[in-house]
């Protein structure tokens, strides 16, 4: 893999944006084949943080939201191909759930290009480099999905309040101190 | 009465099926009212905002709030209840995950009040008149609550000791919940007060569930003649049990429904709706695309069937947009 050329944002309103992709890459085949592209010094866009699961199939559907509202703007699933499953059937599980996920993830108004699965042999070095270039480019043209931000946004309807209570809070206390 | 202990029940968006099942303790009230005092209930009391505002900080033992914070009154009312409580307890399905309620955050604001307001087939509304938060008429100020721009669950809002799930609660829940706040032997803050473990658990039909179910197509109750004594799974229901937490005695399932989800998760998982989809898709027949999505339309809702009750709790809490 290459190496970052910057320090990837905090979350807290980065000055230049940068797509950031959390990725699921399964043991087997496409962790190997993203080694592989290290090993043989492929250049791809640094904005993917890879997490090693041992099967497509475990990757949970909780894990992509959970990326997702803690500031993702892409995730990735990379699974062996169909047939080639080191646990025989765990990539089937993994696109039955994509597919569902991916009517949720809709209905929540978070684009397709935003969830992404891809069947990577340990041999295609190059194919983790394609996707990963791709996605980052549809990702910019995207822009940001930044649910951290969102979520700080909706909550400032409650600040008021917050602050009007907080306020009489300190009067009582200081009444009665 | 001096020394016994008071509580509080406070309604915010919810249906009033909590309070009802308040009333189903039936002649078990009066053992309540022999334990506690109830100063404050505006569905069958008559007290006012204005006694709770007057009542000492923290003295009452508890209170218990039901439904979902979606407007500004709720929200200043839970904040009040809040300070005047050593306890308040999430009671039922919308105060602890959102609810039915929080399935309004698949929408927006404005699309809900056009909704409602306007393009609803039984309102007459010519002049396209919104409620508005302050209006002037004859020279009087009139202000009516704010709805949020988010539906909440009430620990989105307030810090909640306690939940007690369900669509609603049941009358024994609510028993024994209070006979543990006042026996002062009490679980660890944050406590969903119901078994930690899944429905299926606690099936009258567990043992006819298959250990590998094969879906070939989902279908709905309505339109199925259901085997009384078998999992509702394997007859190709929607059942969420494996994905909810019990304490209801399963009562759905007694009355040959599936389980749709109010009792909420368990404590290991974060997000219920992501957890009954990964467990129920997994378990599906097709292995090509086309035909895994022949079987998953089978399912016209997901968001609705997956999150009917924990939406505005889930770890998406809202659609970011765009409205329609």
């Amino acid at each position: 893999m290459s190496q970052p050329t910057e320090k990837p944002s905090n979350g807290n309103l980065p000055a230049k944006w940068e797509p950031r992709i959390v990725a699921f890459f399964c043991n087997w085949c496409t962790y190997t084949a993203a080694d592989l592209a290290g090993v043989s010094r492929m250049k791809h866009a640094h904005n993917v943080r890879i997490i090693r699961v041992m099967c497509s199939g475990r990757v949970d559907p909780q894990f992509v939201l959970e990326a997702f509202a803690k500031g993702a703007d892409g995730v990735l699933i990379g699974g062996c191909h169909i047939g080639d499953c080191h646990y025989v059937e765990g990539n089937y599980k993994a696109i039955r759930r994509v597919q569902m996920l991916r009517r949720i993830l809709r209905g929540m108004g978070i684009q397709d290009d935003r969830f992404r699965l891809e069947w990577i042999s340990a041999s295609e070095g190059e194919k983790v480099k394609l996707v990963i270039n791709d996605m980052v480019a549809k990702l910019r043209a995207l822009g940001p999905l930044g649910l951290p931000r969102r979520f700080q946004g909706w909550d400032r309807e409650l600040a008021p309040l917050e602050q009007a209570v907080q306020a009489e809070a300190k009067e009582v206390g200081a009444h009665a101190g | 009465m001096p020394g016994k202990p008071t509580v509080a029940f406070y309604w915010c968006a919810s249906c009033g099926g909590c309070e009802e099942s308040v009333l189903d303790l039936a002649e078990g009230i009066l053992d309540l009212v022999g334990m506690v005092d109830i100063r404050f209930w505006p569905v069958a009391m008559d007290f006012k905002r204005s006694d709770v505002e007057a009542m000492p900080e923290r003295s009452l033992l508890a209170s218990m709030i039901n439904g979902a914070i979606r407007t500004s009154e709720q929200e200043e009312m839970a904040r009040l209840l809040r300070r005047k409580s050593q306890l308040v307890i999430a009671y039922g399905a919308c105060a602890q995950l959102g609810g039915i309620p929080g399935l309004g955050n698949q929408f927006g604001r404005d699309q809900i009040l056009r909704l409602a307001y306007e393009d609803c087939p039984s309102v007459q509304n010519p002049d396209k008149v919104l409620p508005q938060p302050k209006t002037q008429d004859n020279g009087r100020t009139v202000t009516l609550p704010q709805l949020h721009q988010v539906v909440r669950t009430l620990a989105q809002v307030v810090p909640v000791d306690y939940s007690l799930p369900g669509c609603p609660p049941t009358p024994e829940m609510l028993q024994q919940a209070i006979t543990r706040l006042l026996s002062g032997e009490l679980p660890a803050k944050g406590s969903v007060l119901a078994p930690d473990i899944a429905l299926c658990e606690q099936c009258p039909r567990k043992d006819s569930k298959p250990t590998d179910l094969r879906l070939e197509e989902f279908k709905r109750p309505h339109l199925t003649r259901l085997d009384p004594q078998k999992c509702l799974l394997a007859q190709g229901l929607v059942c969420m049990g494996p994905a909810t937490r019990g304490g209801c005695e399963a009562a759905c399932v007694r009355g040959n429904m599936p389980c749709s989800g109010c009792f909420g998760p368990t404590s290991r998982v974060k997000d219920q709706g992501a957890k009954m989809l990964s467990s129920l898709c997994s378990n599906i027949a097709a292995s090509t695309e086309p035909d895994i999505e022949r079987t998953l339309a089978t399912i016209p809702d997901p968001l609705g069937t997956f999150y009917r009750y924990s939406l505005a709790g889930s770890l998406l809490r809202k659609r970011v947009g765009p409205w329609t």
